[in-house]
């Protein structure tokens, strides 16, 4: 049998957890089993590969036969046994496991450039980087380009850093490269802190050695010869697969001593952070690296001046470095015909929340946030209406329906009042209460503040114990004047991106959302029953069955009932956890 | 003990480490943090502990007190949170019986613990039960879990 066939699992952190690990193991012990071995070992293999994107239609399964594509979606360990006698022993598809037009129209409107590799190829394999033209970027970078010619290239690209500020990467390399010392850093920033936010993850673990070789060649631009890489220590599989990653260069002598033969050297090591927020921002990020608490410090200098350990120091993110190999492969004209005029190329977004297909996105900078919503995203799930999109995370903004029209690039949105951020995209519809939404995130920058300066340390605090008087029923008339003096204030005096960004999610959701705070302040009620203290749960007698489902599970004993007769909710005892909501198939019980 | 701290001490001299990843070695071998480790070091590296404590309470990876034996990890990321994380994780001290103001259970079997986002939001809500990661959580699968390690314990 002449068949070349290849069969891809997703084993990103989204693929693992719906069990892509198991899938994979069943496929391999198919293959090598009696019988099936000795025809197809050669030319049969199953790999892990990283992560689809489309993780709501996980394990998403490939299966190549000479060079012919089918997708399976959901794939369980049970589902292998019929996909391979099927299909690959006797070339029938098994139709009813095959994607649906979701699938298509997901991928429709993306343009892959950095996750290109990203669900391709075996992130644990350096040759499988190799085969896609990996390390030939850094190679040409190192034998036949000058530095200057580097930073030329980047800067004519128009890429701007993508964990979020958007500064002009080739600019921060040329300052880089200007200052003279005898010790400088390149450091990838890897501490995706952004609830909502899994780009950087899925590309350290999807395609790890592109960020690798990104730093190389903004090494050689800066004439830097020591790099770090800062992780997450949330994000164990991506430290894994760096450091494998990081193995093999130095095996395959593209780290090190005398790269390619090119006289230079460049040593990279990955820093794990130890779980604070605050550490994604530059300054923090490089004393954390040097073992202290992570505070920022004011920027009196620039980090290309004075950062790491006071050296030169050029940091950017994950993306932004991925993005690299390709824009020296393909010219930096290719690049930057992708993007907008004020900014090139494509940028990534991570897509959650109450949308139908959640997962890893790519589109060219541009496209409007409707059609990611609607089109890529599917549209909002279980029927419901659309009610705000969040970007940016904690520091980003809601940006309601009548300006999902706004394309996306760094300027339009902050002028919808909110930023493009690292990159998270979270639906929220009718269900989500925006003054509760505004809560959550000051909840977490409060926390995450470390402390330091005055405005954000005790501004947020301040914020966050209005909001909570908000949504418990104690608001009063002025509060919202108060939120948007505080807002400002806070805005404008604090040391760093965390505190200057915080009250972003409060403001943006005043500014079109305002009628919902007033009615938690005026009619002490949730429209969206959402706020707890505001909500009561009760059964409706008509419809109630006495079935007893909802007596059974709750965990407060609140439900009273006999068997077949109306059951009653005593709401002294209620905890309003909503158990008895969610148990209750005849709808019989409310929530106001 | 000792000998475990020696051996820590060994690989950050090999490693040209720092204090955090100092007590990175420590949290991964004991759980926590113990005190005396945190005074070893400090005669031994001449650094006042102060400043072993002002790291080791500025990141919430590390802790200062046990924990319990099983680790209940709810994600409250924003994906997570629009989709009930909250829910799941009010349920969860009530089933356990934690105060809200603390995280392990008197009899150390169980600690409760919040993560900001582990960036599986595709999957939400997500929870991590002693280190598996759990996507599409809901209540009933929750405390259908519990009661399996509940029944183990």
């Amino acid at each position: 049998m002449d068949k070349d066939i290849l069969i891809k699992v997703c084993t990103g952190t989204g693929g693992v957890a719906s069990g892509s690990k198991e899938v994979l193991k069943t496929f391999k012990e198919t293959i090598s089993s009696a019988g099936i071995a000795a025809s197809f070992s050669e030319k049969c293999s199953a790999q892990r590969v990283g992560c689809r994107g489309f993780c709501a239609q996980d394990v998403l399964v490939d299966v190549i036969i000479n060079g012919d594509k089918t997708t399976y979606k959901h794939v369980k360990p049970d589902m292998v046994a019929k996909i391979f006698t099927e299909h690959i022993l006797n070339g029938i598809p098994v139709a009813e496991w095959i994607v649906d037009k979701d699938y298509h129209t997901f991928h429709q409107k993306q343009t892959k450039v950095v996750l290109s590799h990203c669900g391709e190829i075996d992130p644990e394999d350096i040759h499988a980087y190799q085969a896609v033209d990996g390390y030939k970027a850094a190679k040409m970078a190192l034998t036949s380009m000058g530095s200057q010619e580097i930073v030329d290239i980047v800067k004519n690209s128009n890429l701007r850093g993508r964990g979020g500020a958007g500064f002009p990467t080739g600019l921060k390399w040329e300052l880089g490269l200007r200052i003279a010392s005898d010790i400088k850093y390149v450091i990838c920033n890897g501490d995706e802190g952004d609830p909502g936010a899994f780009m950087d993850r899925s590309v350290m673990e999807g395609d790890p050695h592109a960020v690798i070789e990104g730093m190389i060649i903004c090494a050689k631009a800066t004439e830097s010869h020591h790099g770090y890489i800062y992780v997450r220590a949330e994000y164990p599989l991506a430290v894994k697969r760096l450091q494998m990653a990081i193995e093999q260069c130095y095996e395959a002598g593209f780290l090190g001593k005398n790269i390619f033969g090119s006289n230079f050297d460049f040593a990279l090591k990955i820093f794990q952070g130890a779980g604070a927020f605050v550490c994604g921002e530059a300054t923090a990020l490089m004393r954390s690296i040097e073992g202290k608490r992570g505070m920022p410090t004011p920027k009196l200098w620039r980090s290309a001046e004075k950062g790491l350990w006071d050296r030169p120091t050029v940091l950017n993110n994950v993306e932004t470095f991925a993005n690299i190999p390709m824009i020296i492969l393909h010219g930096a004209a290719w690049y930057s015909r992708l993007g907008t005029e004020r900014s090139g190329g494509t940028k990534v977004f991570s897509l959650s929340g109450k949308v139908k297909n959640t997962g890893l996105i790519e589109v060219p900078l541009g496209v409007t946030l409707r059609e990611i919503v609607y089109e890529i995203g599917g549209g909002i799930e279980g029927g419901k209406s659309f009610k705000a999109l969040q970007t940016g995370g904690p520091s980003g903004g809601c940006i309601p329906e009548e300006l999902l029209d706004t394309e996306v690039d760094y300027e339009s949105l902050a002028q919808a009042g909110s930023i493009m951020g690292s990159g998270g995209m979270v639906v929220l519809d009718e269900t989500s209460c925006m003054v509760n939404t505004a809560k959550f995130f000051l909840e977490f920058t409060q926390s995450e503040s470390c402390g330091k300066c005055t405005p954000c340390r005790i501004g947020t605090k301040r914020m966050l114990e209005i909001l909570e008087r908000i949504t418990t029923g104690k608001g009063k008339e002025g509060d919202l004047e108060l939120l948007e003096e505080l807002g400002h204030y806070i805005r404008a005096t604090s040391l760093c991106g965390l505190g200057m960004t915080a009250p972003n999610p409060v403001l943006s959701t005043l500014r079109y959302f305002r009628a919902e705070y007033e009615q938690h302040i005026r009619n002490k009620k949730c429209p969206a029953a959402v706020c707890r203290d505001l909500i009561t749960y009760s059964i409706l007698e008509a419809v109630c069955t006495g079935c007893g489902a909802c007596k059974r599970i709750c965990p407060a004993d609140a439900i009273r009932g006999v068997r077949k007769k109306p059951h009653r909710i005593n709401t002294e005892l209620c905890v309003k956890c909503g158990t008895c909501f969610d148990a209750c198939k005849f709808k019989a019980i409310t929530k106001s | 003990m000792e000998e475990i701290l020696q051996k820590i001490l060994g690989e950050y001299r090999k490693n040209e480490g720092n204090i955090i990843s100092i007590l990175q070695d420590i949290e991964k071998t004991f759980g926590f943090i113990p005190e005396e480790s945190v005074t070893w070091f400090s005669k031994k590296l001449d650094i006042p502990a102060s400043r072993f404590f002002g790291t080791a309470t500025f990141y919430s990876q590390f802790h200062l007190k046990p924990r319990g034996k099983n680790i209940i990890t709810v994600c409250r990321g924003t994906a997570c949170h629009v989709k009930g994380s909250e829910k799941l994780l009010n349920r969860l001290f009530l089933e356990l019986d934690i105060p809200l103001d603390e995280e392990t259970s008197t009899d150390s079997k169980f600690t409760i613990e919040k993560v900001n986002c582990i960036g599986a939001c595709g999957i939400a809500p997500v929870t991590i039960l002693n280190k598996e990661v759990l996507g599409k959580m809901t209540l009933d699968k929750l405390m259908k879990e519990v009661k399996k390690i509940k029944a183990r314990e």
